[in-house]
């Protein structure tokens, strides 16, 4: 499994945890797996803070009228929740904490292709986020994530705090993007063709594109903000001689394909976990890898589908909606070839495993309500609504959070050394699952009823749903609260892990758990592709073979 | 009328208008579709699971593809999808084009109320009168931020821009109240801002264009304008845009005979094809008036000079309303 070399070493103890001691050795590290871990932390951290305003937000419409909070505060939080959710988390959370401890690991590569670079990238987010959050303590801002002109001019809230929050954060993640695709072109180990990679590597290929084209054009977008309020010129405010609807198109030419930025890193590790826990090679590995492009590519040019009823003309939502058609078919054969992983499998119902499940499940759901939200005229009814609300928590919290959490649980023995204790990790996987559908299902029915989104107060007949969902908000809560203190106590006490407790093919379980200083103590030759799995056999990539072609078969 | 009947099933709120109707054939449609989808992919995942567990001594198969199944599921979605997005289109192309006989009733949305303006004066808040059977097409404008009219119990939804017209129409087919949201967030009293439609019967509506509150209204709301439905101006919208042409000094430039002065004349401006000094035409209609008003450099008509003022922030949006209303009434 592991070479000689590398278990003499494990032996030794030296591991990237233990390599070097003392706070400024985290600071300042080069090391892309302490990276990584300073970025899930962070991430997580803020994470807690978004969670907190959604459920003072939930507890806010327990009843249709003022119950714990005024209309002022409750629009903040909203603000807060969302911007918080979707750029301080959402958006770094895989591609940023995972992708920097897991993809030189899966190319058999030392470090990534720049990491003085990668390091700069991590404080430039900081700085961002403390920009961002600086204006909780000054007036705030109530605009919504979305800073939709011309209100977000003409507030008296700080939201040039938040916008330049935003606009910081986002070189973070043109710069990480760009140190990924480097990393991939250039330090694949011997053997490692495209053609080998691991699907989460195509996965974080793709969504590093989207990252580097879309990101400059929302910081750009946030700079004219600032600057039409700072100055007053014209841009987006009407009264300025600006115009109100061309916000909407440059801010979503940057948001929708962050939508991929959210969801493909997730898919990618969807695609890891199915072959490892079925026993079983992935079904359809090359349609998985190119529709992670066509889902790319797509994700450029149909912008205009959040925006059905702003006024856009009738030929641009004729063209969007039929271009938004077409995301729904490489989803579709991403998803049906996850399930099709598992026949005639030999299936381990690991966490990892349940999470992915749970993935497909609520993937699935987020899935089909965006087609519903395609079509034309089945979206001027349901467009900002409560149905709006659930479709993108289905897919930003039941898809990129399941994913997550699979991965977490998935990566947790290789990052930490230690195992998680099973049985409480299955329980509060059962919390989050039922708190997730109790939480969001109702909003579907609140928003074909047409419930508007952003209502601080509603009608009573909302009431009963409105109950159910803050319910389920809780559940959530303790889930995810459980899961992070159990996380916590086996990061120090969980027992120890082997280098491989999955079976993995892939690199990144060919070496010591936690991984060494530089990875590997040689560099891997890679002979094989990642998914070659048996019931109770597995051919990790290194595995030496004769002659050439896809593996042992 | 919003909560109080039946739905129409499956959580829908009640049909209203026949594009309601329709709506929900598609919208039943997708939801059946989306439960087969549903039940193949997590129902087959689940099964899968249960029959694939891991078991003493099992084997997995040696399966990495199979082009012929994978060709299924790219093109039947493909043809599935297409056909959705062509029923959804020609929905929506019913949603949007209002008949041409349709009346004309002028919204204003300012925070946080919503203000209409008929076409004989009146002026209501907070209600929208209008009667059964009849299209009705709102000209939709912004005194402030944005802002979105959506009746529920119609199946439709428009943007409210600051800056531009925009138009949504509906023929009623249920009496009674209709409730009206605002659905794009504009600050503090966003879930404040409120309105009904009121549909009347034929006599209710001729009682109510006289002036005389009807059984269908539900009193006074905002801040004023209106009492129990009943009327406040005594002068039609193109009048009150008369007065104010010449109160603002338009016809100082501008005649409403034909007859050329500085600026090109009123008559049978509306929805005639206008050609500007670069050789382009453009047909003017509600917005073309306005951007002419607000921005008269945008468009300038050939064999003019460029010399007219801007009047943004001189011309409110009732104001901008009754001169379009006077413009389009000299044929």
């Amino acid at each position: 499994m592991t070479s000689g070399h590398t278990t003499a070493v494990a032996a030794h103890g030296d591991n990237y945890l233990n390599h070097s001691k003392g706070i400024k050795s985290w600071l300042f590290t080069l090391d892309h797996k302490r990276i990584g871990v300073m970025y899930l932390f962070t991430v997580l951290s803020f994470f807690l803070l978004g969670g907190i305003f959604a459920l003072l937000i939930r507890l806010e419409l327990w009843g249709p009228g003022r119950n714990i909070m005024d209309a002022g505060t409750y629009n903040k939080f909203f603000t807060y929740h969302g911007a918080i959710m979707v750029f301080l988390v959402v958006i770094p959370l895989i591609p940023a904490a995972m992708g920097n401890f897991f993809i030189p690991m899966m190319l058999g590569a030392k470090d990534v292709a720049f990491p003085r670079l990668n390091l700069a990238s991590y404080y430039i987010f900081v700085i961002g986020a403390v920009f961002a959050l600086c204006a909780l303590f000054f007036r705030g801002a109530d605009t919504g994530w979305t800073f939709y002109t011309p209100y977000s001019i003409r507030t008296s809230t700080t939201v040039i705090l938040v916008v330049g929050g935003a606009f910081i954060a986002g070189f973070s993640s043109i710069l990480t993007g760009l140190n990924m695709i480097v990393t991939i072109h250039k330090l694949r180990a011997p053997g490692l063709s495209w053609t080998r990679l691991p699907l989460f590597v195509w996965a974080i290929y793709a969504t590093s594109i989207i990252q580097v084209l879309a990101t400059p054009v929302l910081a750009i977008t946030l700079v004219l903000l600032i600057c039409e309020r700072l100055f007053q010129i014209g841009i987006f405010d009407p009264k300025l001689g600006g115009d109100a609807v061309l916000f909407q198109h440059f801010f979503w030419f940057y948001s929708h394909p962050a939508v991929y930025i959210m969801i493909l890193p997730a898919m990618g590790i969807i695609s890891e976990v199915m072959p490892v826990f079925s026993r079983k090679p992935i079904f359809g590995y090359k349609a998985i890898a190119y529709a992670s492009f066509g889902i790319a590519l797509i994700a450029f040019i149909v912008w205009g589908h959040h925006m059905f009823v702003s006024g856009q003309s009738e030929l641009a939502n004729f063209v969007f909606s039929l271009l938004t058609m077409f995301v729904a078919i490489p989803t579709g054969v991403k998803v049906f070839s996850w399930v099709a992983t598992m026949y005639k499998g030999s299936i381990r119902f690991n966490v990892p495993m349940l999470y992915a499940l749970g993935f497909l499940e609520l993937f699935t759901i987020g899935g089909l309500t965006g087609v519903f939200l395609g079509t034309l005229a089945i979206d001027v009814h349901l467009t900002a609504t409560y149905f709006i609300v659930a479709h993108f928590h289905y897919v930003m919290v039941g898809g990129t959070m399941m994913a997550f959490l699979a991965g977490l649980h998935y990566w947790f023995p290789k990052m930490s050394g230690r195992m998680y204790p099973e049985k409480q990790a299955v329980w509060a996987f059962i919390c989050i699952i039922i708190g997730f559908n109790l939480t969001f299902f109702p909003q579907f029915i609140l928003g074909a009823e047409g419930m508007p989104r952003r209502y601080w107060a509603y009608l009573p007949e909302f009431t009963n749903l409105n109950r159910l969902s803050t319910i389920g908000s809780w559940f959530l809560a303790v889930g995810f609260g459980w899961t992070a203190v159990y996380l916590w106590k086996s990061m120090f006490k969980g027992p120890k892990a082997s280098a491989n407790p999955w079976e993995g093919n892939t690199l990144e379980w060919q070496t010591p758990s936690p991984p060494p200083f530089e990875n590997f103590t040689e560099t891997p030759i890679v002979t094989m592709w990642p998914y070659e799995y048996r019931a109770s056999k597995n051919y990790p990539m290194t595995t030496p073979v004769q002659g050439s072609g896809k593996g042992v078969q | 009328m919003f909560f109080n009947e039946a739905y129409a099933g499956n959580g829908l709120p009640i049909q209203g208008t026949d594009v309601a109707v329709m709506w929900d054939s598609l919208y039943n449609f997708l939801l059946w579709l989306s439960v087969f989808f549903f039940i193949l992919v997590v129902g087959g995942m689940i099964y899968l699971a249960v029959r694939y567990r891991k078991r003493e001594g099992d084997k997995s198969k040696y399966i990495t593809g199979n082009h012929l199944i994978e060709a299924i599921w790219t093109i039947v979605p493909t043809i599935l999808l297409l056909g959705i997005f062509a029923w959804g289109y020609q929905v929506y192309s019913k949603m949007v084009h209002a008949p041409s006989d349709a009346m004309e009733i002028r919204v204003i949305g300012k925070q946080w109320l919503w203000q209409f303006q008929y076409e004989d004066g009146k002026s209501t808040i907070g209600e929208l009168y209008v009667p059964i059977n009849k299209p009705v097409k709102l000209i939709m404008s912004s005194e402030d931020v944005l802002h979105s009219f959506f009746i529920p119990n119609f199946r439709v939804k428009q943007d409210v821009v600051p800056g531009m017209y925009s138009s949504v129409w509906f023929e009623a087919k249920v009496p009674g109240q209709h409730q009206v949201f605002c659905t794009e967030y504009c600050g503090f009293s966003h879930s404040g801002m409120l309105a009904k439609v009121i549909v009347l019967q034929p006599d209710e509506w001729a009682a109510w264009k006289k002036g005389k509150s009807v059984a269908g209204g539900i009193g006074t709301v905002g801040v004023s304008g209106t009492q129990g439905g009943a009327p406040l101006a005594a002068e039609s919208l193109p009048a009150q845009g008369k007065k104010l042409t010449e109160a603002k000094g338009c016809v100082a430039c501008h005649s409403d005979d034909g007859s050329t002065k500085i600026g090109p004349t009123y008559k049978g401006l509306f929805g005639s094809k206008v050609e500007l000094q670069d050789g382009s035409t453009v047909v003017a209609d509600e917005n073309y008036i306005r951007e002419s008003i607000m921005k008269p450099q945008a468009k300038v008509v050939k064999g003019f000079n460029p010399v007219m003022p801007t009047f943004q922030g001189l011309v409110s949006e009732s104001e901008m309303n009754a001169i379009v209303a006077y413009i389009k009434s000299l044929k």
